[in-house]
């Protein structure tokens, strides 16, 4: 009897499906986020905050999904969000593009937009898409208002030139990761020419423990600044307890080190939703690989630390000056003139900008004098080890 | 001294008929509905109506969203049942986490290191098959040998054999990454799509349903009407009596953790080369710790347990909807989640005791 009365539940069940199906309508545009967490995570919520504006601003419907796993479950909600009449479908973290690929696949006529991925410009599906900006130079500006800082405390007499060395905890030895730290330190070197940079890696985006911890390291390994390339406030939280200057990403940490905190970068990602869904509503293709740049309003840096005595003296006109020369073209992040690697200056490198198991490289990346960053694809595959910097720990 | 009177006792019942107990049972799930109404209204001011219709929606609301529930209903199942064996012989099995891991961890690298040298895919399925089996079986072997000869404790050894596992899938994880440094495996073998379970009619998840449905029916008739299965049962009421009519303990003791860890391990090949097609550390996502709740709830009944695991994906996946489509964070469809649970595991105590209040003057 009992299992009579399972059978009929089952049977309800299934009975239920058939009935409740319908079909979905299509009024308004309708555009689709997914998104790895929450508004909880500044990473996340840097994705929706630009979302809700480039909707408003466009006036579509925003469809947003959070806490998407970098699993099929991501494919599952790109597909969702097709079958209900999304004309984009926008995805926010690296481990979702192969589920987007797949979605893409399925739906020629929608879409799909990957933010930080690799794989678009080797994939040659028309409505699948890559985006990313240069933050490379955001970071290389946030490094020259750290070797600001830097010279200031050399001035006053806190450490010699020499013990001038930074740290810098990343999340794993990922280009992306590499690039950003190599950035930031040739922006503190242009200011601060005696600067050195150690860094280790906690093997997690998002690790407040281990960043803390990576940033307390560093801090008594002699380190004099601080930066991060991972989501936490761990490391700025750190810096703060010890008074070591801070130079943050994502968004403003002046809460977490009122009296530490110097700048921090971060990409604006409306630009590109704006480009994107304006194309996708006009019909008109949607570049395979997207960078936006600090000349197009995708890489922002916030407001200085205004608390007194936080920032050092001029650090605004120098800013300001650099900032300039970047947009004009005339200085390059990663002029080989630069930087060494194992005491040579680059002529060539073969960058691994087609991703494949064995990790080959497979385009020449230095012409003209400088590495070519985000050209051949929009997210960065800086990964050289340039002199200068140590590095604590590669496990990851 | 004084004589103090307990308020009141809690008494075991005699067996309820099993309409009472099912009727404690809805009971309870309306309960839940109600609190998890309540707690809406007052944490976000929203209609409870509106609540359960998109509950309904983010499981019934398209044939994907009603495929996607199956599927994972499947493997939820899928991984009762594997555990299932071992609780009824009351061996407390909680490593079917890492035995899923061990699986999935199996048929990952076999799509890995053999998707460019296997043309078969046939031949690739099958020693994808013969290679997750064999991996969930070690893991279930491990902690039942231990057990059968120096008496250890299963519950903790189960336990760490799921961090054993999981971080095993770590290491590999970092070995496997593509692109250098990203800590990411991607789907495997995308283009070739070697190793992939085939899609029935179209359909990606229809051959996960079948075979899971063809391995309820399996356990059923193995608990019930095998004489291991038997064995398993009297194992399970008393160690001493199936001693003393002559079965031998520990060989049932080892065999059934390996046939456990062997499904479990099964459905870790499910898990890679069905749905995800890749490996992380969330593929199993807890499902071998709520596995052991549809288990119990179901008093290890293979029916019934599709009853309830159908309940927790149909809870989970609802109150995911919820949270989402009202942009609540992700932390409130645990909150109901939690409720729901709370109220289905607290019937049965209902339904296994009575309270009994202390009645004045007399002796209670």
């Amino acid at each position: 009897m009992k299992r009579f009365l399972a059978i009929v539940m089952c049977l309800l069940m299934v009975f239920a499906v058939v009935g409740y199906n319908k079909a979905a309508k299509a009024d308004t545009v309708k555009v689709g986020f997914i998104c790895l967490h929450d508004e909880q995570s500044t990473y996340d919520l840097n994705f929706i905050n630009a979302a809700k504006a480039a909707c408003e601003k466009l006036g579509v419907e925003m469809i947003l999904k959070t806490g998407i796993e970098e699993g099929i479950g991501c494919y599952e909600t790109a597909a969702d969000m097709a079958d209900s009449g999304c004309i984009a479908v926008f995805a926010d973290s690296f481990g979702h593009e192969d589920y987007m690929i797949q979605a893409a696949q399925e739906y020629p006529n929608v879409q799909f937009c990957h933010s930080t991925g690799t794989k678009a410009h080797t994939e040659n599906l028309p409505n699948y898409h890559n985006a990313f900006a240069a933050i490379y130079e955001g970071r290389y500006l946030a490094g020259v208002v750290a070797g600001m800082k830097l010279n200031e405390m050399i001035e006053a007499g806190k450490f010699t030139a020499e013990e001038a060395k930074v740290g810098y905890v990343g999340a794993f030895t990922y280009a992306e990761v590499i690039s950003g730290y190599t950035s930031f330190f040739l922006g503190v070197r242009s200011v601060c020419p005696t600067a050195t940079m150690e860094v280790t890696f906690t093997g997690s985006w998002y690790d407040p423990t281990a960043e803390k911890e990576g940033a307390q390291k560093l801090i008594q390994d002699g380190c004099k600044l601080i930066s991060q390339h991972a989501d936490s406030l761990g490391a700025p939280s750190a810096c703060e307890e010890a008074g070591i200057p801070d130079v943050s990403y994502n968004g403003s940490t002046k809460e977490a080190g009122p009296n530490t905190y110097l700048i921090s970068s971060r990409i604006d990602w409306e630009p590109y939703y704006e480009y994107a869904i304006t194309a996708a509503m006009n019909g008109t293709p949607i570049d395979v690989d997207w960078t936006g740049t600090i000349a197009t309003g995708s890489v922002k840096l916030t407001d200085l630390n205004d608390n007194e005595g936080v920032v050092a003296a001029g650090t605004a006109e120098k800013l300001a000056e650099v900032q300039a020369a970047l947009e004009a073209g005339t200085l390059h992040v990663f002029d080989t003139a630069n930087f060494t690697v194992n005491g040579e200056t680059l002529t060539s490198y073969l960058a691994d900008v087609n991703t494949d198991p064995a990790y080959t490289p497979d385009t020449e990346v230095i012409a003209d004098g400088y590495f070519h960053e985000s050209e051949f694809r929009s997210a960065p595959y800086f990964d050289l080890q340039i002199d200068g910097i140590t590095l604590l720990d590669t496990k990851f | 001294m004084k004589n103090k009177k307990a308020l009141f006792h809690i008494v075991k019942r005699e067996a309820l008929p099993w309409y009472q107990a099912w009727m404690i049972r809805g009971a309870a799930i309306l309960l839940a509905l109600i609190v998890c109404s309540l707690v809406t209204i007052i944490v976000t001011g929203l209609n409870p109506l509106s609540l359960y219709k998109t509950m309904f929606y983010g499981t019934f609301g398209t044939n994907r969203k009603t495929w996607v529930l199956f599927q994972k209903l499947a493997i939820l199942l899928g991984i009762s049942l594997a555990v299932t064996p071992a609780f009824k012989m009351r061996f407390w099995n909680i490593g079917a986490e890492g035995q899923v891991m061990a699986g999935g961890l199996a048929c990952a690298s076999v799509m890995i290191t053999l998707g460019e040298t296997i043309q078969s895919n046939a031949l690739m399925l099958l020693i994808m098959l013969v290679v997750s089996i064999a991996a969930g079986a070690l893991w279930g072997f491990l902690p039942a040998f231990f057990k059968a000869h120096w008496n250890t404790n299963e519950t903790l050894f189960t336990l760490m054999m799921n961090y054993i596992a999981i971080q095993l899938a770590a290491y590999f994880i970092i070995i496997w990454e593509v692109p250098k440094g990203s800590g990411k495996i991607g789907i495997i073998n995308q283009k070739t799509r070697m190793g992939w379970l085939p899609y029935l009619g179209g359909k990606q998840y229809a051959i996960i349903i079948l075979l899971v449905a063809i391995l309820t029916i399996l356990i059923f008739i193995y608990l019930k009407y095998s004489k291991q299965g038997y064995e398993i049962a009297v194992v399970g009421e008393s160690e001493r009596t199936a001693r003393y009519a002559g079965i031998k303990v520990e060989r049932v003791i080892i065999r059934t953790m390996i046939l456990s860890g062997a499904l479990c391990g099964f459905m870790g090949m499910l898990l890679v080369g069905g749905t995800d097609h890749s490996l992380s550390t969330e593929l199993v996502g807890g499902r071998g710790f709520t596995a052991v709740m549809v288990s119990w709830l179901a008093k290890f009944n293979p029916i019934v347990m599709i009853l309830t695991s159908f309940l927790l994906v149909f809870m989970q996946l609802g109150a995911k909807e919820v949270a989402t489509n009202f942009y609540l964070n992700e932390s409130f469809s645990e909150i109901l989640t939690g409720i729901i649970l709370f109220f289905i595991i607290g019937c049965e105590f209902f339904i296994t005791y009575k309270i009994q209040f202390a009645k004045s003057g007399k002796e209670a």
